[in-house]
């Protein structure tokens, strides 16, 4: 294939899912081959996928773990864009905050998940909260970063045309950032999603992390285990794919090209 | 004679940074005339940026000020705009959106008028809805000067506006920026380090001298638009100028 010649509409989807098939049967042959009892094939994740929408326990464990995570995603992104903002606007108020944040930032959310069951109690409460904790530090670091690169000119102009600070904020600094702050939420959403799944082992009794960790435990059925993981994986695609459209609306589609 | 439109009054700066003093203005006095188009002309590095910024109110002077209408200068305003080179408009905005930025206290019926008058004025009829990144180098251009004319302000800085355009789109954008001026007669203060293009366009051209920047002399060009550029005067106004750069610079 000639990496420069736009690929033909069949070659967007052939190749990607003969890769899918390979794998696949890679890992059919492995268990074919291995005879394992423990590790299940495709064929037995397929069923079980198939038995766990029959008992309808699937539909409400997918739906549970993206209601935690937009209600922690969606609030990390309410508190977290305007503090962001704030601290790259007023860069003495970052000097301040900054040294707790790189502090508070490192650490994985699941670290905290002693403290979320003290303060919290096992719950909903807690699962969202760390959901929160994962994705507010990438926001906030995205928007500081997007208001403090944004061009001189940019401001310049703004200030040119007679705009008050608030105007300024609101109508040159944030849609200048907006493309950086973009790709900080869409990173966040990455490891909300991977908080739930950890969130929900431990705090809760519903959702697909509590899938995993109950198919295991009661009976172990890898069969139920993979299936889960395979479902995780889907849908950690699909947010990221509808993300990624928000590229492409025209008012932020210049700050994802070498155009300018 | 009439009072000056700007009058810069033994205007001195002084960078510092990393405890390091840099003169970079020296003692710049000049008057420029109401709707006078004035070339500030020397080679790149030497302040003529600095005075333009200043002039706009997006530096103060270390010393001595710029009256604009008999006023001190204490920040930028929207009687006077400044247009940077196409970098300076809103990428997020389309067309119709950059040149009504700054009618944000007019009613829609008269922001859209002015819209629609001044895209016709500068050419961009069929791109109202384009985003800049879809715009060539020179419509950019244009479209910040539409930007900056929408708001009617008495005054335009031009900072290196066609520096980055290729010399064709140049010579074009020279006579679109002359057709504005002779149709609106703003004050114009145009920087640039081309020796034909400030004999091309200014009624007169201040030479500057090298870092820190003072007045080496001040050039009237009095050819008539449009001008003929192989005419006799217009050479040896050029030739002129150029060996003024020459004692200037030591080239």
């Amino acid at each position: 294939m000639n990496s420069l010649a736009e690929p033909k509409k069949w070659e967007k989807f052939f190749w990607p899912l003969l890769a899918s098939a390979l794998v696949l049967a890679l890992w059919h042959y492995s268990v074919a081959r291995t005879a394992t009892k423990i590790f299940p094939s495709p064929q037995n994740v397929g069923k079980g996928i198939a038995e766990l929408f029959r008992k309808q326990v699937l539909w409400r464990d997918i739906i549970d773990s993206l209601r935690r995570v937009a209600i922690g995603f969606g609030a990390a992104a309410v508190v977290g864009i305007p503090l962001g903002l704030t601290l790259g606007w007023y860069p003495s108020a970052n000097r301040v905050v900054n040294p707790v944040l790189q502090i508070l930032r490192p650490i994985s959310p699941i670290a905290w998940i002693p403290v979320a069951i003290i303060l919290l109690g096992v719950g909903d409460h807690a699962a969202t909260s760390l959901i929160f904790l994962g994705a507010f530090f990438p926001i906030v670091v995205a928007c500081v970063d997007g208001v403090s690169n944004v061009p001189s000119v940019f401001r310049l102009a703004g200030r040119n045309f007679g705009l008050s600070p608030v105007r300024l904020l609101t109508q040159v600094v944030f849609p200048a950032a907006l493309p950086k702050i973009i790709v900080g939420l869409r990173i966040a959403l990455g490891i909300a999603w991977l908080v739930v799944v950890a969130a929900e082992m431990v705090a809760v009794d519903s959702g697909l992390g509590y899938l995993v960790i109950d198919s295991r435990n009661s009976g172990k059925r890898y069969d139920l285990v993979v299936a889960a993981m395979l479902m995780i994986g889907l849908i950690g695609l699909i947010l990221d794919t509808a993300f990624r459209r928000l590229e492409k609306i025209k008012s932020v589609r210049w700050g994802f090209r070498d155009e300018s | 004679m009439q009072e000056a439109k700007l009058k810069a009054e033994h205007v001195h700066t002084v960078f510092t940074r990393d405890g390091k003093t840099t003169p970079v203005l020296e003692d710049i006095s000049l008057e420029v005339a109401d709707g006078e188009f004035v070339c500030l002309l020397g080679p790149s590095g030497c302040g003529k940026s600095t005075l333009l910024s200043t002039m706009a109110g997006f530096l103060s002077p270390t010393s001595g000020e710029i009256r604009i209408d008999g006023e001190v200068v204490r920040g930028p305003d929207p009687r006077r705009i400044f247009v940077f080179q196409e970098r300076g408009v809103f990428p997020w905005l389309t067309v119709e959106g950059n040149i009504a930025f700054g009618l944000f206290h007019l009613t829609a019926a008269e922001r859209k008028q002015r819209v629609t008058h001044y895209i016709r004025m500068v050419g961009l009829e069929g791109f109202e809805k384009a985003y800049p990144p879809a715009l060539s180098g020179g419509m950019k251009q244009r479209l910040e000067v539409a930007r900056a004319l929408a708001v009617n302000p008495d005054m335009l800085f031009l900072d290196e506006p066609f520096g980055a355009l290729d010399s064709i789109t140049r010579l074009v954008m020279r006579a679109e920026l002359l057709r504005i001026w002779e149709a609106e007669r703003k004050t114009i203060i145009f920087v640039t380090h081309d020796i034909d293009e400030a004999v091309q366009l200014a009624d007169r051209v201040v030479v500057m001298s090298a870092r820190p920047a003072t007045v080496q002399q001040i050039v009237k060009i009095d050819i008539p638009h449009p001008r003929d550029i192989s005419s006799a005067r217009y050479l040896q106004l050029r030739d002129g100028i150029f060996q003024q750069i020459g004692l200037a610079h030591k080239i």
